[in-house]
């Protein structure tokens, strides 16, 4: 029980029906060494792969050595700063060490104050992998009101898939044997009217990912919002950020409250307004998260500028595999909409072949220009129509 | 006749998983020993190639049971997954009773709502044919490529094991059927199905367990050539590639290295037999070659090492 209370301080969810299921699986099994316990509780309590290392760890700490727990919380309870916690314990993860001393540690841990960005040049990138985080100022009611205004006129470039799912529609070509007999059943069975189904479509999966490097630092603060009103709006999608590395924020943007999400995303992601590594992003894209992500024909959304540190090394085939994987791939380019822009930049040439549906902006200065932009350049093939999200209740 | 009994502890599990040639690890074990006594789903994730659906179907054969197979795919309904209405036959009946004479239409469109008109689909089976004496095994493979409609449809199937039918009324099943839900994570599936089922995650085998696998799947290999195998494979799993290969793909290959009579491994078998083994071609053309020489050049060193020392 206290071995569940400290795994839902680090983070895995730990309901007390499962608690129950515990203790009746122990029962059941009748463990005798550490390692059918270490199975017996793994296989109730988990639900995630990426849980398995912080409860290994909390496992490893918590029934090995409950005097180790007893120091821990002895050295910490005088102190006021959280580094202590990374001196004691260098080899627990931050989440497993968080779960097992006690919560005085998180409220008295000093975070190194929030360090202003200050990229004057935004057309160059730098080879510096600057870990800093962002102070992002909270969003006015105003700017709310347009994001969402925004959000609502976009028509998606991305045309519905059909799915192999019916509909009922007066107009269908097939007829829906279920609802015509139960509708002459109604009716008394006299009549069997023929009633029609139609094929049900919905948008395909959408997957972003957004560059926030330096050159970009401009719009980070604007793509972040139009990210998370994306996310709880568009239905499937999923967002990455990158810049030297590639995180995966839709967790955290799930929170409905902007600035709630926005911060949440502030701490998980390590590399703002650094260098820009794109090949080696899409790489790491590939390898770890296609598979998982662009399953059922995803479109992919890229938000960058195209300035690679690498100069376009490797950048073509991790662009063409991308393409392939995907079912279409845009590429919105917030600096490529000068008149006589030339694509000199060698990232921007390697990319530009690759991309389905290419739309460069210029001066994206707020959402709306961003939606506008967006929704201008919707060319689908063979007369769709273009996506558009479903209006709120009002 | 053969006893349809639960395995009684972990070692018995162990044992039941290998009289029917499958090696498990004692953490899968332990999770196929909770599912069966618990009476819980057991859900297992894992890259493909690791022997996720082996173990249903070696389930079954161990517990002498049926095994209903549904196989997922996106946009999979209640029509394909549960029951469907045998809409023709319907049709007729309704035509044979007017030309019987029978009036009472009210009556005739009641009666052709009747079970000999429900055509059975796999979890309707699987719920009817689990008596007390034989539960049935059920598998539902790749959960991930169905939908959140059909997840949600799923809950109550999974969590009361019954099956309401808006015509015919609640169907309940005997004995619950033991339960196997893989799936391969292309997509997230929902936490409420997940909190009824005990989750695995199958992880590629350890050298001992692998080299155990093949000694039993494929025993006409000589034992060199396993152990060449075996640590080739191993090693491949460091190296950073699109696919790695599961334990589905080194019996391939090692079935492939036995039908081109190889006793032990060198660079020219490795190079053409390479595609049983890696399925992507960024994959092969980065192994083959002088990679896959240096590979093989460091496992014969380190067997030899073994062996001499």
């Amino acid at each position: 029980m206290h071995f569940a209370r400290a795994l839902r301080v680090a983070g895995i969810p730990v309901g007390p029906a499962k608690v129950l299921d515990a203790l009746g699986a122990l029962q059941v099994a009748g463990v005798e060494c550490r390692e059918d316990w270490h199975a017996v509780l793994a296989s109730v309590f988990l639900t995630r792969r990426e849980q398995r290392e912080v409860f290994d760890q909390a496992f490893h700490v918590f029934w090995r050595d409950p005097a180790l727990l007893q120091r821990m919380l002895h050295l910490l309870l005088p102190k006021v700063h959280g580094r202590a916690t990374r001196n004691v314990t260098p080899m627990l993860s931050p989440r497993a060490a968080a779960g097992l001393v006690s919560r005085v540690a998180e409220h008295t841990a000093v975070n190194e104050p929030a360090q202003e960005v200050e990229v004057e040049s935004t057309l160059t990138f730098s080879a510096a992998e600057r870990l800093q985080r962002l102070d992002f100022a909270a969003m006015t009611p105003a700017e709310l009101a347009e994001a969402k205004a925004a959000i609502a006129h976009i028509a998606w470039p991305v045309a519905e898939v059909k799915t192999r799912r019916y509909r009922p529609d007066a107009r269908g070509t097939q007829i829906d044997p279920r609802r015509s007999l139960a509708a002459m059943r109604r009716a008394g069975g006299d009549l069997l009217p023929l009633l029609r189904r139609s094929r049900a479509r919905r948008p395909p999966p959408l997957v972003v990912l957004c560059d926030i490097s330096g050159s970009m630092h401009r719009y980070t603060r604007m793509f972040l919002h139009f990210l998370h009103a994306v996310a709880n709006t568009y239905g499937r999608t999923q967002v990455l950020l990158f810049g030297t590395r590639l995180t995966h924020i839709t967790p955290v943007l799930r929170d409905r409250d902007v600035d709630a999400a926005i911060a949440r995303a502030t701490r998980l992601v390590p590399d703002w307004s650094g260098g820009t590594r794109i090949g080696a992003c899409l790489h790491e894209f590939s390898l770890r998260w296609s598979r998982r992500l662009l399953a059922q024909n995803a479109v992919v959304l890229l938000l960058s500028d195209g300035l690679d540190l690498d100069a376009g090394a490797g950048l073509c085939e991790e662009m063409a595999r991308l393409q392939r994987s995907c079912h279409s791939l845009i590429w919105l380019n917030p600096l490529l909409g000068y008149r006589d822009f030339e694509a000199k930049p060698a990232g921007i040439r390697a990319m530009r072949p690759h991309v389905d549906l290419f739309l460069p902006a210029h001066n994206l200065a707020s959402l709306t220009e961003l939606a506008r932009v967006l929704t201008a350049q919707a060319r689908l093939p063979h007369g769709e129509l273009p996506w558009r999200c479903p209006a709120p209740a009002a | 006749m053969s006893e349809h009994v639960l395995p009684g502890s972990i070692d018995e599990t162990i044992a039941l998983l290998a009289r029917a040639a499958y090696v498990a690890e004692r953490p899968l074990a332990t999770a196929v020993f909770l599912a069966l006594r618990m009476r819980r789903p057991l859900f297992l994730e894992g890259e493909a190639g690791v022997g996720k659906t082996e173990v249903a179907k070696v389930l079954a054969a161990g517990l002498d049971c049926e095994l209903v197979r549904l196989q997922c795919y996106e946009g999979l309904d209640t029509a394909a997954a549960v029951y469907d209405w045998n809409y023709p036959r319907q049709m007729v009946e309704i035509r044979l009773a007017e030309a019987a004479g029978e009036h009472n239409r009210a009556a005739i469109a009641r009666d052709i709502y009747d079970e000999r008109f429900l055509i059975e689909r796999p979890l309707l089976r699987a719920l009817r044919t689990s008596k007390l004496d034989a539960p049935s095994v059920l598998l539902i493979d790749e959960l991930d490529r169905a939908d959140e409609p059909f997840e949600a449809y799923l809950l109550e199937v999974l969590s009361d094991f019954q099956i309401s039918i808006p015509e015919l009324g609640t169907l309940r099943a005997e004995v619950p059927p033991v339960v196997v839900i893989t799936s391969n994570r292309t997509r997230e599936i929902h936490d409420a199905v997940k909190r009824r089922c005990l989750y695995h995650w199958v992880d590629y085998p350890s050298a001992a367990t692998e080299l155990a696998i093949l000694a039993r799947k494929a025993p006409e290999a000589s034992v060199q050539l396993s152990q060449q195998v075996v640590a080739f494979v191993q090693r491949l799993r460091q190296a950073e590639l699109f696919k790695v290969p599961g334990i589905a793909e080194t019996l391939d290959w090692t079935r492939a290295l036995v039908t081109l009579d190889a006793l032990v491994l060198n660079p020219d078998t490795v190079n053409d037999t390479l595609g049983a083994l890696l399925k992507y071609q960024d994959d092969i053309a980065k192994i083959r070659g002088s990679e896959a020489a240096a590979i093989l050049e460091e496992v014969n060193t380190r067997i030899g090492i073994l062996r001499d020392g």
